[in-house]
């Protein structure tokens, strides 16, 4: 099995460290993992962009033209990314700021208010935990508890009480994400 | 065992871990994108608490090459990293160290060309690497990693390759690899050489008042004709052994193939992606992938071509390495060149595309 996923989204709302825990997690179950980043002067406000793969045989190419699944956190991301899902692929995406939603009818589409859910939940930071959380739910790529020691290993030991916090986020998305309505 | 943990880092750490764990006495460098994680993972690895390795940020590419001259000299394990235009500054320090057959290790992490260019992939630097632009007949061994692993263990093997042969040697490498995590294992811990055991094993360094031999004099100067002919010839007589027996490539798929594509770096594991996807629709076609871009793998891919219908170089660039493949085949089959420039990297279905459009026609 390969999972080709493509996450896009505002630089700071965590892109980059969500397909890094992912490839961590993934690494714990044995898999084979590829983390390619959007390098640049990314920043705050800007886009960024990781291509994760994760598979059960070696991985060739890191860079990809299209992909099993995009996870989409803003409007530009969704514009790029969304005519690159192959046909029966999934797209998830958080409508906070989306003025123009999906229109592909031979993928599947999810919505996932993590934005939203972040901030009923005092959790800001954990909003990119709930988009993961939601990821998992419908692909299980990887195992939660593999997800939380990935969590161990990525973040620094002093940050290893809001661990707790994040699985909170996590299980958030889970219950959550819902196929779009259309 | 601590040391054969499998982890998840960037190429560009993973050349910084290792050059740690393979006793490397000396880093001299200077930042800059897509390559300044080699020199922040060394700061924060503080290796001089620990192995003795000495970390220098140079105050520029210039100071970095020339004081690789001067550790390599001594008979140290000494490297620097930059990227392309960074390594454009270094080509003096190349030519003098190969003339004074000093050994030492550049990396070189690429980013598209030419002059600052942009600070996205590309393999713009073949030309560079591979031809130099230092002067007199020179040649600087160069290993072209296409993976994390490949960073971690190259380290190790350029800087055994330098000292063999008493010359630079270079890795190869660029944005997509240079940045990109994936799974690695890092070489198990080698410790740094002693003094007597550089002494014993680099009898030509620079190791100061030394019992038992003349002075040794490191340089690259001779003003007597004569002499400097010598010691030009000794240099060729050297890269011909090196032709002779460093060649490293590797094949897949090349048994039954109809067509070849020859890749390297970052450039062979988009190629492997597109072979894949053409097999699946019945093109038998192969890969080789120099290790070596200098000793250049010509023989093999001579060979090759008898057996194929055509073949694709494949490189991040306008097309320079097809120039070495062109001298190889001397015309026995069609040779096409596909790539891109500006840091636009070419997608798996771009390559298949452009092998069926230039060599299935």
């Amino acid at each position: 099995m390969t999972q080709e996923i493509i996450i896009a989204g505002f630089g700071g709302q965590g892109v980059l460290s969500m397909g890094k825990i992912l490839a961590y997690s993934a690494l714990m179950e044995g898999k084979e993992v590829s983390w390619m980043p959007a390098y640049g002067p990314e920043q705050r406000g800007g886009t960024a962009n990781v291509t994760v793969i994760v598979s059960d045989e070696p991985i060739s190419s890191p860079i990809l033209s299209t992909y099993d699944t995009a996870v989409i956190l803003n409007q530009p991301s969704l514009e790029r990314f969304e005519p690159l899902i192959k046909p029966g692929g999934t797209l998830i995406y958080d409508g906070y700021g989306i003025t123009l939603p999906p229109t592909r009818t031979d993928i599947n589409i999810y919505e996932i208010d993590a934005m939203d859910a972040a901030a009923e939940m005092g959790n800001p930071k954990g909003f990119n935990m709930i988009v993961l959380g939601g990821l998992l739910k419908i692909h299980p790529v990887v195992q939660l508890e593999n997800v939380l020691k990935g969590l161990r290993k990525t973040l620094p030991e002093r940050h290893h009480h809001l661990i707790p916090a994040n699985e909170e986020a996590l299980r958030k998305g889970m219950e959550i994400i819902h196929a779009d309505k259309q | 065992m601590e040391q054969q943990e499998i982890t998840l880092m960037k190429g560009n750490e993973a050349i910084a871990h290792a050059a740690i764990r393979c006793g490397c006495d000396g880093y001299f460098g200077y930042p800059i994108t897509p390559q300044s994680e080699i020199l922040e993972t060394l700061t924060k690895l503080k290796p001089w608490e620990t192995t003795g390795m000495v970390v220098v940020q140079a105050e520029s590419e210039t100071a970095s090459i020339n004081m690789l001259y001067g550790g390599g000299g001594t008979g140290k394990r000494v490297m620097t990293s930059s990227s392309s235009p960074g390594v454009a500054l270094m080509q003096e320090g190349f030519a003098y160290m190969a003339g004074a057959e000093i050994p030492g290790l550049i990396v070189n992490v690429q980013r598209g060309g030419p002059g600052l260019g942009t600070i996205q992939p590309s393999q713009g630097d073949y030309f560079q690497a591979t031809r130099g632009g230092g002067n007199g007949d020179y040649e600087v061994i160069v290993l072209a990693p296409s993976s994390v692993q490949e960073m971690a263990d190259f380290v190790d093997l350029a800087f055994e390759l330098s000292f063999r042969w008493r010359t630079p040697a270079m890795i190869l490498s660029d944005g997509v690899i240079g940045q990109m995590m994936e799974k690695v294992v890092l070489p198990p811990f080698k410790a740094r050489r002693t003094d007597e055991e550089v002494i014993s094993q680099c009898p030509w360094a620079s190791t100061g008042r030394t019992p038992g031999r003349q002075r040794n004099v490191i340089t690259s100067l001779e003003l007597d004709p004569a002499v400097m002919e010598r010691h030009n010839l000794h240099l060729q007589e050297k890269y011909a052994k090196i032709r002779a027996s460093e060649v490293r490539y590797e094949e897949s798929l090349t048994d039954d193939a109809e067509y070849l594509i020859v890749a390297f770096g970052s450039a062979a594991r988009i190629a492997q992606k597109a072979i894949s996807e053409m097999r699946r629709e019945g093109i038998r076609v192969g890969l080789l992938r120099p290790i070596t871009l200098w000793p250049f793998p010509a023989e093999r891919i001579a060979q090759l071509a008898d057996g194929v219908k055509g073949i694709l170089s494949f490189e991040i660039n306008a097309g320079q390495m097809v120039q070495d493949i062109r001298i190889a085949v001397e015309g026995r089959t069609p040779v096409a060149h596909y790539g891109k420039m500006g840091g636009i990297v070419p997608t798996p279905e771009e390559v298949a595309s452009s092998l069926k459009s230039l060599l299935m026609r």
